[in-house]
């Protein structure tokens, strides 16, 4: 009997202590700048091997089953393919043509900074956050690697989100469909909206916007939506996705609708990271226009 | 000796649980919800050994999922924790062969866990979408939980007795 109430005690006191423990690293990871560092540290040298691993193998694998699909599927799809190669070919002339007239045009205007030129570099995604509440995911890329904080994430097709936590060789990626708002415009007639996601919309594949200034420019669904000049953490021009729904709202000042992203989300296997943040950008953008 | 054994093993238990949410489970995901394996892990072993055993390994699944996936260190390590030493008051009427027991505690473990993750995290950002939430995020991902339970939960019982059995053991000797 004793000795049972010796252990309840001892697990009340332990269960206080490691509460306050809690709390209290609540409390500095509001604070502190560097929240993890050891504790990341440690992490990335134990569990990201692991992750990048089990990734490996899963890549190994569906690379093997993808071996096993038949000749004919194979020469199916190369017709196809072929067909596509030439369709874009022809497309892809047309758009030389056009960049030339832009480039011509850009002199004549003295544009000098072209948003495709961002350096970037790849990397894979490792493994998602494991709950269902949040769009997070690491990639296996660190500040090893010269990746840092608020540093913008592209797939192939668009935006997909912002570093929002730096380890030795992993990184945390945090999606445009979290919850977050991203400050954006449309891409032909440089309004600026608010592009937000949320778990709702997220189920359905959509992005909100809203407080699109109600002007004589119209908007019509399929325009893309790119991210703005004013924005401190994205970076100008990206693609963030096309507009589906758009609708005046009841204050009649500002209009709102939805977006459908360019980014499939739900299958992301690499991305890439653009090493320069805005806020390098406006800093070497300052010095210059000092000297 | 026996010890650190029972240590190392928890800790290989929670490390592959929660190597299997973040890789392979994000590929199996049902009604795109993947299943809390970590909550498995804490509340049975809060029932099976007791509250110290059930907060110590729920504060270490709280952490490492704090550190490898949390805003606030020390959030979901709160969380866990509270839920092991919860579920060690059962330890008295639980018993091996019965199964409805600890399906009943995981389910209702899963069950707050979900909801204190909306209060905390959701509604105190004056988000309300609750029977939203509770409908497609809470409730599948209970379902789901449960259905890897059944799988899950063999296998840890197996482990925790043959650990039991070679504790007694090695515990008789010196007797």
């Amino acid at each position: 009997m004793k000795t049972k109430n010796q252990t309840s005690f001892s697990s009340k006191y332990l269960l206080l202590a490691l509460a306050i423990v809690c709390i209290i690293l609540m409390g500095l990871s509001g604070f502190a700048d560097a929240r993890k560092g050891p504790l990341s540290w440690v992490a990335g040298y134990t569990v990201v091997p692991m992750q990048k691993g089990i990734n490996t193998v899963g890549l190994w694998i569906s690379d093997l089953t993808d071996n096993f699909s038949t000749l004919q599927d194979m020469k199916a799809e190369n017709r196809e393919l072929r067909e596509k190669l030439d369709a874009m070919t022809i497309e892809n002339n047309q758009l030389k043509q056009n960049s030339a007239t832009l480039e011509r045009l850009q002199e004549l205007y003295k544009m000098d900074q072209n948003t495709a030129d961002y350096p970037k570099i790849g990397a894979n995604v490792i493994a998602s956050e494991n709950s269902n509440w949040f769009t997070r995911f690491t990639i296996d890329k660190g500040s090893l690697d010269g990746i840092k904080e608020d540093m913008n994430v592209l797939s192939g097709a668009g935006l997909v989100g912002i570093v929002t936590e730096v380890g030795p060789n992993y990184s945390i990626v945090s999606s445009v469909i979290d919850d977050k708002n991203v400050s954006s415009m449309i891409l032909t007639t440089f309004d600026k909206c608010i592009v937000s996601g949320n778990l709702t919309l997220m189920e359905d594949g959509l992005l909100s916007f809203n407080q699109l200034a109600n002007n004589e420019n119209e908007v019509p669904v399929g325009e893309q939506v790119v991210t703005s000049n004013i924005s401190d953490k994205y970076l100008q021009g990206l693609l963030i996705g096309y507009v589906s729904e758009i609708n005046v709202d009841s204050n009649n000042l500002t209009r709102s609708g939805y977006i459908i992203p360019a980014t499939n989300f739900r299958e992301l296997q690499e991305v890439l990271v653009i090493t320069v943040t805005k806020e390098d950008l406006i800093k070497s953008e300052t010095t210059i226009n000092e000297e | 000796m026996q010890k650190i054994k029972r240590i190392f093993i928890c800790a290989i238990i929670i490390l592959v649980c929660f190597l299997l949410e973040t890789t392979i489970f994000q590929k199996l995901a049902l009604a795109s919800v993947i299943p809390n394996t970590l909550i498995i892990v804490t509340s049975s072993f809060g029932f099976m050994r007791g509250k110290k055993e059930g907060l110590l390994i729920g504060f270490a699944c709280g952490l490492l999922r704090d550190i490898m996936c949390g805003n606030l260190i020390g959030f979901y390590a709160l969380i866990y924790m509270l839920i092991g030493y919860a579920n060690g008051f059962f330890k008295s009427v639980f018993y091996d062969e019965d199964i409805k027991l600890p399906i009943a505690l995981i389910a209702a473990s899963e069950l707050i866990y979900g909801l204190v993750v909306y209060v905390c995290l959701f509604m105190l950002k004056s988000d309300f979408h609750f029977v939203y939430y509770l409908g497609h995020i809470i409730m599948p991902e209970l379902i789901y939980t449960i259905l890897v339970t059944i799988v899950l939960y063999q296998l840890i019982l197996n482990i925790n007795r043959r650990l039991e059995k070679e504790e007694k053991r090695s515990a008789s000797k010196f007797v």
